[in-house]
Order: structure tokens, then sequence, then C-alpha cells
């Protein structure tokens, strides 16, 4: 289904196989959210206001909008880095009260710790919840699954941006979160990389069909990707309009009906931002 | 950038050093001293193995790039080093122009430090001791304290204040207290080089934890990471580049405690050893242990770059 697996191991399967109750679980429901922000000038800023959302299991669900409209600070709520002031989140029954490695999290700049090798990054996941022992073999399949073979003893100052952020989906992935929140990952690198790392997302996702929540300013990417694009407004960040991609994977850039959604995208997201300068990448 | 090396190809230098350090053994053997009493042979059994080492270098070079690039580069420093001590031991020994006995020449020091090698010895291993115990329990304590008050506000409102005002008296200053508060000048001196060693660590440890990025926290928490993996495999490695700045202040502080306080209060130890020299007079002994306190600190220094230099490898392209 997807044209560019290159190395589908057995190893690979037995990480997909682990990850099989996923299928069932990571709902995400955010019910009437509200968090408001003083900014450096003591002003308060409404990042966002009563807004409501849920992401169905094994959901890839793309936000985009302009500075301001709240999506990043919507990603650190359901990773439980912030708090709502009004409303609530929920992973399945449970609501979203503090940090938990079934919610990972993917950074905009790879955030790599960078006292650690690749793999010592990688095995931080599992240290963290304190499951090195048992699982360590598990580390070199994900470094297999994230084609990062002889980069294992490499420092993150060592590596391109785009090795960094495989190295920081691995390390998020060997949690076996029940829902992956990108934020922004793919924003810093250069048009090829980012791409390719697409392609290695949708891929990770096709066989883990782990929920997926990626922030982007990439419209391009956002079709490519997502199962439904959440577009947002700022001041007060709040919900604009929810599209449905219904075109079947693996996506055409060229084709006519993936051109004709994204100029759709676009022209909501330029109704919505009052931004002279572009923010859009086409 | 300037290059590592100079003079790679250099012909003349390495050559011009050998002859150097020849020309002072010879100067030595062949000029009369002026200070009859000096033994002269020590001195010239060092020129003789210095002379020897330079021309092994200079003869090994010739097989090996590596070694010849480096003979090359030091050539100039090290004959200036042979002029050195040619004019020095021509100013002492050999004509007596230097005020005696404040300035021996380089012939008496090697005399005295043959002579007295067991004392050096014994002496130089007191203060080892001394600084090894002094220095790794200050540097336990101050990383800990500082760990404590750079995570937790509670230690950092009690500790921080007492560790301000504390920190900035020399540890020194305590030595007259230090030595009626302990059973022995040696816990003294222990207590002392602690204190010293204790503020710098504390300090740094307390600030390179506060500076740690935000987001390496937060990395670490949708990790699944609790409070010790976030302190110990966060905070306390993010915080190793400002331990070691405090670290590497520390070392010269300590040395600084270390000697003046064995100079006031004990008996044993390389400080002690300058200040029963100079109570003789004799300032050839007080030379001797100050170059064996270079060699050694050099030593001390060299060990903690290296532990530095290891523990922060990850940090390596940063400070390129």
């Amino acid at each position: 289904m997807i044209n560019n697996i290159n190395r589908k191991s057995a190893s690979e399967n037995n990480v997909e196989s682990g990850s099989k109750n996923n299928v069932e679980s990571g709902e995400v429901r955010i019910e009437n959210v509200s968090r408001t922000y003083i900014d450096a000038h003591g002003s308060s800023v409404e990042a966002l206001r009563d807004v409501s959302l849920t992401i169905k299991s094994g959901e890839l669900v793309s936000l985009i909008g302009p500075s301001g409209c709240g999506k990043t600070t919507l990603m650190r709520l359901i990773a439980g880095l912030d708090h709502p002031q009004g409303g609530a989140l929920y992973l399945d029954a449970e609501e979203i009260k503090t940090t938990h490695y079934e919610r990972g999290f993917v950074f905009q700049q790879s955030n790599l710790f960078p006292w650690e090798t690749v793999y010592n990054n990688i095995a931080a996941g599992l240290k963290a919840r304190k499951v090195y022992k048992q699982k360590k073999h598990e580390i070199a399949e994900y470094i297999t699954l994230t084609g990062l073979e002889g980069f294992e003893k490499s420092y993150p100052h060592q590596i391109s941006g785009g090795m960094a952020q495989r190295a920081s989906l691995a390390r998020a992935l060997i949690n076996d979160p029940k829902v992956l929140l990108l934020d922004e990952p793919l924003g810093a690198l250069d048009a090829f990389t980012r791409m390719d790392l697409q392609d290695k997302i949708l891929e990770l996702w096709t066989h883990r069909k782990t929920t997926m929540i990626l922030v982007t300013h990439d419209v391009d990417e956002a079709v490519y990707l997502s199962d439904r694009i959440v577009i947002m407004t700022p001041r007060p960040g709040k919900i604009e309009s929810i599209i449905n991609v219904n075109l079947p994977r693996p996506r055409v850039r060229t084709d006519p009906e993936f051109l004709a959604l994204r100029t759709e995208i676009l022209e909501k997201l330029h109704l919505v931002s009052s931004r002279k300068d572009p923010e859009f990448f086409i | 950038m300037t290059e590592k090396y100079w003079k790679k190809s250099s012909r003349i230098w390495p050559v011009l050093t050998i002859a150097g350090f020849l020309a002072a053994l010879i100067s030595s053997l062949v000029i009369p001293a002026e200070q009859e009493k000096v033994d002269q042979t020590p001195y010239r059994i060092v020129l003789a193995v210095l002379t020897a080492v330079f021309l092994l270098r200079y003869v090994f070079g010739f097989f090996n790039e590596k070694l010849r690039t480096k003979v090359n580069h030091e050539a100039q420093l090290y004959l200036a080093v042979s002029f050195l001590i040619l004019s020095w031991d021509l100013l002492t020994t050999k004509s007596n122009t230097l005020l005696l006995p404040f300035f021996p020449g380089p012939a008496q020091i090697l005399q005295v430090m043959t002579e007295d090698y067991k004392t050096l010895v014994i002496s130089t291993f007191y203060s080892m001791r001394l600084l090894v115990i002094g220095f790794t329990l200050g540097t336990v304590i101050g990383l800990s304290s500082g760990v404590l008050m750079g995570w937790f506000r509670q230690w950092s409102y009690w500790l921080f204040p007492a560790l301000k005002i504390l920190g900035v008296i020399p540890a020194t200053a305590w030595i007259p207290i230090a030595m009626i508060c302990f059973p022995s000048s040696f816990f003294a001196e222990i207590f002392l080089i602690i204190l010293s060693v204790w503020f710098p660590v504390a300090y740094m440890t307390s600030s390179g934890i506060a500076n740690t990025p935000k987001s390496y926290f937060e990395a670490a928490r949708t990790l699944g990471g609790g409070q010790l993996f976030l302190i110990f495999k966060v905070a306390i490695p993010a915080a190793m580049p400002s331990v070691f700045t405090g670290i590497y202040t520390a070392t010269g502080i300590s040395f600084a405690t270390l000697v003046v306080s064995e100079m006031i209060g004990a008996k044993a130890g390389l400080g002690w050893y300058i200040n029963w020299a100079k109570g003789w007079s004799n300032y050839a002994k007080v030379y001797a242990s100050i170059i064996i306190m270079a060699v050694v600190f050099s030593i001390v220094m060299a060990a903690i770059f290296g532990i530095r230099d290891r523990i922060l490898i990850w940090q390596k392209g940063l400070l390129q």
C-alpha cells in the first residue's frame, strides 16, 4: 500500500504486533476547553476559548492555523504539560491531568538530550518508565524502524535535523503510546527531508494505527497525511472548520483532487488570517 | 583559526634545542663553580638526561611524522628553556651574581632535592592525601547541596543565603577556628579544603540546574519520567558543563587553601616544608617544594581536565 517501505523485517513485525491494543483505544476527547495566558507585556491572551473536538482512535488529525490560534496550546494540554482553565480533556475514559508516556510528544526542535547518544536517547523512553531491563532488546528494532542504523553512538549535535527527528520519533514510539502528538515536527527541515519523513510518519501510522495529532504550517503536509484537518482561528483560539480528507492513500501531490482540497484550505486560511506576510508553504 | 602546530617542517630548531641543552651541560662541566660547596652531579645528570631525551625525540621523529611535527613545534620553546637554565646556572653557581641564600642555582636546588628526597616524598604524599580526600568530599557535598538547591525551593530558600555569605569568605580565614574545633590538624585541613571546594561547586551546580532549558524536562515528562528521572537523567547531566566550571574554579582555590593551611597549622606536607625550610633560611628547599607543587598540581589539573573531557564528550562539537 505504501510505496516506500524498504525495510520490512521480521523484527519490525514484532514491534507492530506489540501495539495491537492501540487499535481499540486512543480516543482523545476535548470538551469545552479554555486557556488564557498572561504574555510578556502583562496583557492576557486567550489562547483557547471553548474548544471541543473528538479524535477517534487510530485517526491522523492535523491542526492548522495562523500563529496564536492555540494549536500548540492544545497539544500541550493533551500532553498534560499544561492545564485548562475551563473544560476537560480525556484519553479514552480517563481525564488527562498530567503527563503520561501513553501520550508521546515529538517537538519541533528534536529536543533530544544532547548528553546522550542516539541509542541512549531512544533508551531514555524505557528508562523513564523503568522498563529498560525488560525491553532494551526493542531499542535495536526501533533504530531499524526509523532508519537510524549506524548512528547509534552519535551524539545529537553530530547528526542532521532529519536524523534527529527520526530519533525523536523512535524515542516517543518505543513507549508504545496510545496517542502520538507531533508539534510541527518537520517545520525546521528542508523540503526533501520533510517529504521523506512524511512518508516515514505515514508508514509508522499505517502499521501501528496509533492515534496521531499533527500541528503543521504546511497545507500540503496536512492534506498528504491527514484523515481530518482542523482549521483554527486566533484571538481567541477556536476551531473554524474541520475538513475530511477522503482521498485514498498513497496520495499524489499533483492529483487534481489533492490540489483542489489544498486550494480550499488555503482559501479558508487566508480568510482567517489577517497577516500580510505569507505564513503557509504552498 | 590558528593551526595547532607551526614550523612543521623545521630543520634547524630541533637541532638547536639539543645543542642548547648540550651547551648547558658543557658549561656546567667546563666553567669552574664560584659556589664551591654545591654538588653539581644531580644537575649534570638531569641535563644529560634532557639532552638524551631531545636527541631521541629528534631521531625517532624521522620515522614518525606525528612525533616530528610535535618536536618541531616545541623546538623553539625548549630552546628558550635551555637558555634560561644555562643563564640561571651562570648567574648563580658559576658567578655568584644573584643574592644568596634567596636565589640559589638550579644545581643547588637539585642537590637538596636528592639529599632530602625522603622528606619531600613524604610531604608530597601528605599533601596529596589531604587534597584528594578534601577535594573529593568537597565536590560530592557541593554537587549534592547544589542539586538540592537547584531542584527544591525550600533547600534553596534556607541554604542559598548561607552559601552566599559563607562562600565569599576565604576558607583560610577559618584556620584559627578550625584548629581548635577539630581533634587534629589533619581534620581541620580537610574541613578547610572541603569548605573551599564546596562553594564554587555548589553554586555552579545549582545555577546549572536552574538554567537547564525547560524543554528537556518537558520531553522527559512526556516520556513518563518521574522526579528521580528528571533529577538524575536530565537536571544533573544538563548542569555538568556548569559543574565543571565550578570544579575548575575550586581546584585553584583548593591548592591555595591546602598550602596556606599547611604552612600555618600542619606538621607535614609541602606547605609545611616551605615554612620549615624558610625557618632554616634554606631557600633551595623552598624552591624544591615549589617545583614539586608545580608538577603535582599540574598532574591534578590534567586529571580533572581528562575527567571533564570524558564526561562532556557530548559537548565537544559545541566547544569547537
